[in-house]
């Protein structure tokens, strides 16, 4: 239990430090950081899979495209847009919103009986393929091409159309 | 845990890390006999009998050199660089089974540092993440060379993980298992090595690891021509060598993954048939794996000084528009033969 909440500790911590960075460059590494705790958190839930998948995926992969752009962008200082009075007022406001909303909450919060799994090596790579392939293949296989979908329009955007050029 | 356990896997992961480091050095050395042989001269052969103390030489020197830290580069994140190259290079030999059991009285000692039953997925992980030394380096240089071999090497990257996923998925039809030890294990003997069944992958997932490894014909990265170095341009003395030295460590690595996934491992043909005892079987076993590591090492090197450097484009080309596809109809091919397999047969 203690580890659970010096990892929790950790990830807001550098969730925090991604919004609160000055620099984009240091602000999405920060939020790699935070993406490792999250891999911590789902090995301590014993699922394997997850963790190493948010490892390959969002570490690996996700994460080195944004410092990829971010990169070749090269923001700072003087590029940074500034952001209008009205923009900035919205954005008080909206804060205040969400403020409210989560005291809302955390007042009715009571602590719930712990919940045991009946099997806790459901999160290894077997059963999840089963259970994913038998009881959730409909929803598997829809946003298989909700994914392709997207790739296919990524490209269609990219791509030169041949009458212009 | 029981401290027999603990002591038995220290000695295990500083003999890993130690041979690790060890290769690592002495390639540097035959990356330059086999260029010498390749081109007909002899290579270093001053330092010691056939120069055998060049790579101790060259790692005073670079401790020795003058560190340089450009007045413009991120301080901090310029020391990050190196350091994550060579961290990520090293965690990655832990789930490689380097042999099978060795009984020492009553104790039998697995000769694999960790058995996680996702090994495959947890070498992918690491070799995802070593792309960050590179670009933290190349960023934080604060030099426009630098940012370009970075940019470079991270795009190289990615796109080359994916064909060598595709191909490990295929490979993963076949083996049904995640854990390394198990995939290794399968394939007792000769004719039970994956490479008979999934030459396409192979293929594939050989050119994939070239690109990831940043070698040539595939070392865009640190094009001398195009990007004066590359990624590393700002970079001077221990530090230099860290990057180098993170790439000779990811080209073993890689190797002895190539060896345990497609070629066998640690199984040596009639193994059980010589009638030897088990830790016999285990010694001559890793002895066979590190000679397998060893032959694809030269044969990186062999390539090196073989195939000129490719162009941008047509690397991207390469990676995109006829790996990705092979690999798919792999996948395709594996999957039918593997039913046809079970039904008929």
């Amino acid at each position: 239990m203690s580890v659970f909440y010096f990892v929790a500790f950790l990830s807001i911590f550098f969730a925090l430090m991604t919004i609160f960075a000055k620099n984009p460059v240091h602000s999405v590494l920060y939020l790699v950081v935070t993406f490792f705790t999250f891999t911590v958190h789902y090995i301590l839930l014993n699922a394997q899979f997850l963790a190493v998948v948010n490892f390959i995926v969002y570490m690996g992969a996700i994460m080195v495209l944004f410092l990829f752009v971010l990169m070749l962008l090269n923001l700072n200082k003087d590029t940074e847009p500034m952001k209008s009075n009205l923009v900035k007022f919205m954005g008080v406001i909206a804060g205040m919103c969400l403020v409210a909303t989560l005291a809302g909450s955390f007042r009715v919060l009571a602590s719930s009986e712990p919940i045991v799994l009946k099997n806790p090596d459901i999160g290894l790579v077997g059963n999840l393929g089963r259970v994913l392939f038998s009881e959730f293949l409909l929803p598997f296989e829809i946003s298989s091409i909700l994914l392709l979908t997207a790739m296919v329009g990524a490209v269609l955007l990219a791509k030169n159309d041949p009458k212009k050029a | 845990m029981e401290s027999a356990l603990l002591v038995e896997k220290t000695i295990l992961v500083v003999a890993v890390f130690a041979i690790t480091l060890f290769i690592a050095m002495y390639s540097t050395l035959v990356e330059r006999k086999v260029a010498g042989f390749m081109q007909a001269r002899f290579g270093p052969d001053r330092a010691g009998p056939f120069g055998i103390l060049q790579p101790l030489c060259d790692g005073g020197k670079f401790f020795f050199k003058e560190e340089i830290i450009p007045a413009g580069a991120h301080k901090f994140l310029f020391i990050m660089g190196p350091t994550v190259a060579m961290f990520t290079a090293c965690i990655s030999s832990a789930v490689i089974p380097w042999g099978q059991e060795l009984t020492i009285g009553e104790r039998v000692i697995r000769l694999q540092v960790a058995d996680i039953n996702v090994g495959v997925l947890y070498m992918f992980g690491v070799v995802a993440l070593g792309v960050y030394g590179i670009m933290i380096g190349g960023w934080a240089s604060n030099n426009k060379y630098s940012l370009m071999g970075a940019v470079r090497a991270a795009s190289q990257s990615i796109s080359y993980e994916i064909g060598m996923g595709l191909s490990l998925i295929a490979l993963l039809m076949v083996t049904g298992s995640l854990s390394l030890r198990e995939i290794v294990a399968q394939q007792e003997g000769f004719v039970n090595w994956n490479i008979w069944v999934q030459p396409l992958g192979f293929l594939i997932f050989l050119v994939c690891a070239f690109a990831e490894c940043n070698r040539v014909p595939f070392d865009l990265a640190e094009c001398e021509t195009e990007l004066i170095g590359g990624y590393n341009v700002e970079y001077s003395s221990m530090k230099l060598a860290f990057y180098m030295f993170a790439e000779y460590i990811n080209m073993f690595v890689s190797s002895s993954l190539m060896a345990a996934l497609y070629f066998g491992g640690y199984n040596f043909p009639f193994m059980y048939d010589l009638g030897l005892s088990q830790n016999w079987i285990t010694i001559i076993g890793v002895l066979v794996f590190f000679a397998k590591i060893l032959a694809f090492i030269f044969f990186f090197m062999w390539i090196r000084w073989t195939v000129p450097r490719f162009r941008y484009d047509q690397l991207m080309n390469l990676g995109w528009k006829v790996l990705i596809p092979l690999a798919v109809v792999n996948i395709v091919l594996t999957g039918i033969v593997t039913i046809v397999k079970d039904t008929y047969f």
